[in-house]
């Protein structure tokens, strides 16, 4: 198991923790050494808002090594509202109400677990936006 | 026997500094499981004196960490704080998705709390959730912190075919507590009744738990709740009348109906806040989403009963009274019944594969 790995990446993963260039002001996500848009080195943390919407996707039916109980389950690229594209999960909803343009808003959930005895990892995935009545 | 029932303020559970909820959240799973398709596995599909309508099961990917997460991040957004300036993280619940490493650690991470914070799992049954709260109003009410964020939830199990796999649901609420200046609701005072009664619990290693059957009934859930909240009532000088909602525990639907009608509140008094015939019973957030469920509704100057029990045995009682706050902060995150709409219905086999009860290997 990769513990040292993902506990470096825990606050990115639990909660979209990624950067703001200092010198081009886009949001980058996931955070890296150097900003792809102006190729500066300098970034600030930026927690993003997990809002977005589903550019593509696909179902997997037949899954990666560790991922077969949750078979079949939908793999969206997510375009977040603050710019950045990123591959994830979606979950609570059914592959075949998937579409392209579908508001999403990131849950932090259960991404695997290390069998019984292991680890277990948590991260971001997308739900559809839930629906809310306000005041009466 | 209950000798510290009488009309004195010595017994509340009060801090000198006036504290409150600044804000609160809660979450249910999407999915539900009738009762009524238990009942057609296990008992040819009887209908009637079913305990819920149906209960609240979680996905795949969904334990007491990711739950609590969820019902944080809305009390956060309700509080509009930043999170650095919360001092504990405390997650009561029977079903921590680790024997050992803390729930709470995860959740305080997620939510950004890490890492000057005290964080740690209570255990108490169904009111584990509720002794976190009482722990954070001494936190904040000793003024050894400004915020502290209390949270109860749980995937409950139930064995196959026992009657508790008819209520064992998902689910969670999360209250920050922090200044009474700052609440949408402030806390009067609280009162604690425990006993050793031993009417439900699961043993080390099981998967299971096991329960007294009749014996939760009297000597437990009503001596416990009806206790706690008479002293409560008692120590504040207060009836029945003087509260707009009441929130019991809620294991089934009558237990709460039941108690209440004892203690003298009338049906209107409970019925926003009794959820479980449409969640089931969610352990350390039954109570607490029932409060969740009130808050969303509740106007300034109404004053709320909530009475927690955990099997075991004890009660929390806390008297509040909803301040002018609420108005703005409620809809800044979903409501408990935004949540309860969402519902997926599934079969007994979708359910018996997310609850993993069957063995693959």
């Amino acid at each position: 198991m990769r513990i040292a790995r993902n506990w470096r990446t825990r606050q990115q993963r639990y909660s979209l923790v990624g950067e703001v260039c200092t010198q081009c002001g886009h949001k980058i996500f996931p955070p890296r050494d150097v900003c792809p848009h102006c190729t500066q080195p300098a970034q600030l943390p930026y927690a993003l808002s997990g809002r977005g919407e589903v550019f593509s996707y696909t179902t997997m039916t037949s899954a990666p090594q560790g991922f077969e109980e949750y078979l079949p389950y939908t793999v969206a690229l997510v375009k977040l509202e603050e710019g950045p594209m990123l591959t994830a999960q979606l979950t609570d909803v059914d592959p075949d109400e998937v579409r392209i343009g579908m508001p999403v808003e990131m849950v932090t959930r259960k991404i695997r677990e290390d069998g019984e005895a292991g680890q277990i990892l948590y991260g971001y995935k997308f739900r559809p936006l839930l629906e809310r009545q306000t005041a009466t | 026997m209950n000798d510290r029932s009488t009309a004195d303020t010595s017994v509340l559970l009060k801090p000198d500094r006036e504290v409150g909820i600044v804000g609160y959240g809660a979450y249910v799973p999407r999915y539900r499981l009738p009762a009524a398709e238990i009942s057609r596995i296990w008992k040819g599909g009887q209908e009637s004196g079913l305990p819920v309508k149906e209960k609240a099961v979680p996905g795949l990917d969904e334990d007491t960490a990711t739950m609590s997460i969820e019902a944080a991040r809305n009390s956060l957004a309700r509080a509009g704080i930043d999170p650095q300036a919360i001092r504990a993280v405390w997650v009561g619940s029977e079903s921590h998705p680790y024997a050992v490493k803390p729930t709470s650690t995860i959740v305080a991470e997620a939510i950004g709390a890490t890492p000057g914070v005290q964080a740690a799992d209570w255990e108490f049954a169904c009111k584990a959730g509720t002794e976190a709260i009482v722990a954070c109003i001494g936190l904040v009410g000793s003024g050894m912190a400004r915020y502290a964020l209390a949270i109860g939830a749980d995937t409950a199990q139930g064995r196959p075919g026992d009657e508790l796999e008819y209520t064992a649901a998902a689910g969670g609420a999360a209250y920050l507590i922090g200044p009474a200046g700052e609440s949408l609701a402030v806390f009067e005072g609280c009162y604690s009744y425990v006993t050793d009664t031993p009417d439900f619990w699961r043993r080390p290693h099981m998967h299971y738990p096991s329960h007294g059957y009749r014996f939760t009934g009297e000597p437990a859930y009503f001596h416990h709740i009806v206790s706690a909240a008479e002293t409560l009532l008692s120590a504040l000088g207060r009836r029945p009348a003087d509260y707009r909602y009441a929130v019991f525990h809620q294991p089934n639907t009558k237990f709460p109906q039941r108690v209440a009608e004892r203690l003298g509140f009338q049906p209107e008094q409970i019925e926003t806040g009794l959820l479980v015939p449409f969640i089931g019973n969610t352990y350390a957030g039954s109570s607490l989403i029932g409060l969740s469920a009130v808050l969303d509704e509740a106007q300034p100057g109404d004053r709320v009963l909530l009475v927690s029990f955990g099997s075991g045995a004890g009660s929390d009682a806390f008297s509040l009274q909803v301040t002018e706050r609420i108005v703005e902060r409620r809809d800044r995150a979903p409501r408990t019944r935004d949540y309860i709409r969402r519902r997926q219905e599934i079969d007994y086999g979708t359910y018996v594969r997310y609850r993993r009860k069957l063995h693959t290997h």
